[in-house]
C-alpha cells in the first residue's frame, strides 16, 4: 500500500497523488486504485482520469460533496488488496525506422554519438509500459526510453506530425495516433491504426499494457497499410 | 428523412449535447456546450430532456430552412433571430412549419447562441455523446463543423407536434453578457507552488481575454506568473482549471480541454463563471477572486434552486 494525498482540483474534482515518480509500481497502484474507486463510488462519479502518478476523480457536486467523496475514497482504498490487478497485455507495434519516415533519426544519432542502427536498436530493446493515455485520443505515453537516447522536446514544435509517427521526448516514447502539431523527436512510422472510433476497443493498448516496437522494412510497412 | 437544411453555417456552428463523460481514459475530452446556462434554457423552453442535442452557434450568421414542422428556442448571445424575415424574440419557444426560413444575424452581445429543437436533433452518438470536438474529429454529423447543404435530422415527428408546449423566460432573468466579470477560483492542484506574492499579483491585477481563445481554453494576458516548480508529471485536467505555462500567462481550460497536461495549475474556476467567460470576447478585462470549495458547492446548489425558481415563473405560450 502506497501513501497518497487527496487534494482539491476544482468544484467537482479531487486529485489523488501517490509518490510523484514515473515507476511501474506507482502506476500499477494508480490502476488498481482507479478500479476500486470506480466500483465504490459509481453512483456519483462523472469521470476518473488516471495518469503516471495521479488520479483525477470528478463527481456530481449536486449529489454529494468533497468531504463525503474523500471519505469514500479513503474507505475504498483501505480495503484495497494491493496487487490484485492482473498484468497488462503485451502489444507489438511494427515500426519502419528510416530517414524518410523518421526526420529526427540522423540528428539524434549525431547528438548522442551513435550510429543510426544503434539508435534503432536502443529504441527497440526495452519492453515499454503504457503509463497514461491523453493529450489526444489514443495517444499513449510509454516509458522508459534508454538513457542514451533521452532527448528533450524540440524548441519549437512542428505544425504537422504525421499519423503513426513514432517519437521520443526525454525518456518517454509514443506513437501519434493522428496527424497533429507536436514537439517530440520523430524516429519512424507505425502502420497500425492507434485509434479507431468505429472499432471496439478503439485502441490496441490500454494503461498498464506492455509494448514492444519491432523494426520492419519499407515493403512490410506499405503492405500493412502504411502511408509515406 | 427530413429536418433542417443548413443554408449558411456562419463562422462556426457545431452540434453539442451535455458532453462526453467517462471516456478520458481514451484521451477523449468532455466537450459539451461552452455556456451550459444558455444551453440548458434553450432545451428547457421546449420541455426537452436536459442535455438534448442542440446547435452551438459562434457569433451568429446561421441560416436554416425547415423541411418539417417542429419548434425551436434560441438562447445565449444576442443574435437577431428572424423566421421568414420576421424578427422573433430569443429566450422563448417558436413554432416552425415546413418551408420556414430561420435566420440568425451577428451577435451584438455575447459570443455563443444555442438553438434547440423539439426533443433535440437526432444524431448518432459516438462514445455516448453527439458533442462535436473538431480537434478529435469526433461527434456531430462527421466530426467537423457544420457545412452548407447538410441536413440536421429531428427526433420529434411532425405528427407529434400538436402536443408541443412552448415557454418564454421573462426578460428580467436574461443574463447580461457585458457586465464586469470576476472569475471565482477554487484553489487547488499546484497552488502552493506559487508564492504568496505571485498569488497576490494574480488576484490584484486584471487580465485580458486573448484573441487566441477557443472552446479548448480561454487564454489571458496580464502580469506573468512564476511557479516555483519547474518539472511535473502530466496529470488529469478538470473543467475550469487555470494552467500557467512557462510564459506565465494563465489559460482557463474549458469544454474541449486536453485530458492530461504537465503545466502547473492554480486551481479551477467555478463552472458558472466559465459559462459567463465563454460569452466574453477578446479584449474583455476580468479579475480573479478565491473562494473555498464549500462556497463553490453552495453556489452550485443556489444556482440549481434559482433555475427551478425561474422555471416556475416561465410564461406558457
Amino acid at each position: 500500500m502506497l501513501d497518497y494525498s487527496i487534494q482539491i482540483a476544482g468544484e467537482s474534482s479531487l486529485i489523488l497523488y501517490p509518490p510523484q515518480q514515473m515507476s511501474a509500481e506507482v502506476n500499477q497502484w494508480v490502476l488498481a486504485a482507479c478500479q476500486q474507486i470506480e466500483q465504490a463510488l459509481a453512483d456519483v462519479l462523472l469521470d476518473v482520469t488516471p495518469s503516471y502518478a495521479s488520479i483525477l476523480v470528478s463527481y456530481n457536486p449536486l449529489q454529494t460533496d468533497h468531504f463525503l467523496v474523500k471519505a469514500r475514497i479513503r474507505h475504498a482504498l483501505a480495503a484495497q488488496s494491493g496487487e490484485s490487478q492482473q498484468a497488462g497485455k503485451l502489444v507489438e507495434l511494427p515500426v519502419y525506422y528510416s530517414e524518410e519516415s523518421g526526420p529526427d533519426l540522423t540528428r539524434l544519432a549525431k547528438l548522442h554519438q551513435l550510429s543510426i542502427e544503434q539508435v534503432i536498436e536502443l529504441h527497440q530493446a526495452p519492453l515499454y509500459r503504457v503509463y497514461a493515455i491523453g493529450f489526444a485520443p489514443g495517444f499513449a505515453y510509454m516509458g522508459e526510453v534508454d538513457e542514451r537516447l533521452a532527448t528533450p522536446r524540440l524548441d519549437s514544435p512542428r505544425a504537422k506530425v504525421p499519423k503513426g509517427a513514432v517519437a521520443i521526448a526525454d525518456r518517454q516514447t509514443a506513437v501519434y495516433p493522428a496527424e497533429s502539431p507536436g514537439g517530440w523527436n520523430l524516429l519512424g512510422l507505425c502502420p497500425l491504426q492507434l485509434f479507431d472510433p468505429s472499432k471496439t476497443p478503439s485502441m490496441p493498448v490500454a494503461v498498464g499494457d506492455q509494448v514492444r516496437f519491432t523494426a520492419i522494412d519499407k515493403a512490410e510497412f506499405l503492405r500493412l497499410g502504411g502511408v509515406l | 428523412m427530413s429536418g433542417f437544411r443548413i443554408e449558411q453555417p456562419g463562422l462556426l456552428c457545431t452540434l453539442q449535447d451535455q458532453g462526453r463523460f467517462g471516456q478520458s481514459r481514451l484521451g477523449l475530452t468532455t466537450a459539451g456546450p461552452a455556456d451550459g446556462h444558455a444551453f440548458r434554457w434553450a432545451n428547457a423552453l421546449l420541455g426537452n430532456t436536459p442535455g438534448s442535442c442542440a446547435l452551438e452557434i459562434t457569433l451568429g450568421g446561421l441560416q436554416l430552412s425547415a423541411e418539417q414542422d417542429t419548434a425551436i428556442a434560441v438562447c445565449g448571445a444576442a443574435v437577431p433571430l428572424s423566421i421568414n424575415g420576421k424578427p422573433k424574440a430569443l429566450w422563448q419557444g417558436h413554432t416552425i412549419k415546413a418551408g420556414d426560413r430561420i435566420e440568425l444575424g451577428m451577435a451584438t452581445a455575447g459570443v455563443r447562441a444555442y438553438l434547440a429543437v423539439a426533443d433535440g436533433f437526432r444524431v448518432a452518438e459516438q462514445f455516448g455523446s453527439c458533442a462535436t470536438v473538431l480537434r478529435e474529429g469526433i461527434g456531430g454529423l462527421d466530426g467537423g463543423k457544420l457545412q452548407a447543404g447538410q441536413l440536421l435530422p429531428l427526433t420529434k415527428p411532425a405528427a407529434a407536434m400538436a402536443s408541443q408546449q412552448l415557454f418564454a423566460l421573462p426578460e428580467r432573468f436574461w443574463p447580461d453578457y457585458q457586465s464586469p466579470l470576476t472569475l471565482r477560483l477554487i484553489e487547488g492542484y499546484q497552488c502552493e507552488d506559487f508564492s504568496v506574492a505571485e498569488r497576490q499579483r494574480f488576484y490584484q491585477h486584471p487580465y485580458q481575454i486573448s484573441p487566441k481563445s477557443d472552446r479548448m481554453g480561454c487564454r489571458l494576458q496580464g502580469p506573468p506568473l512564476h511557479c516555483q516548480r519547474s518539472k511535473m508529471l502530466s496529470e488529469g485536467i478538470c473543467y475550469g482549471a487555470v494552467q500557467v505555462p512557462p510564459d506565465g500567462q494563465p489559460i482557463v481550460l474549458l469544454s474541449d480541454r486536453q485530458t492530461l497536461g504537465g503545466y502547473p495549475k492554480l486551481g479551477s474556476v467555478l463552472s458558472l463563471d466559465c459559462w459567463q467567460l465563454a460569452q466574453r470576447s477578446a479584449g474583455f478585462e476580468l479579475q480573479f477572486a478565491a473562494i473555498s470549495i464549500e462556497q463553490a458547492h453552495n453556489l452550485l446548489h443556489l444556482q440549481e434552486q434559482r433555475f427551478w425558481q425561474q422555471h416556475s415563473q416561465l410564461e406558457v405560450l
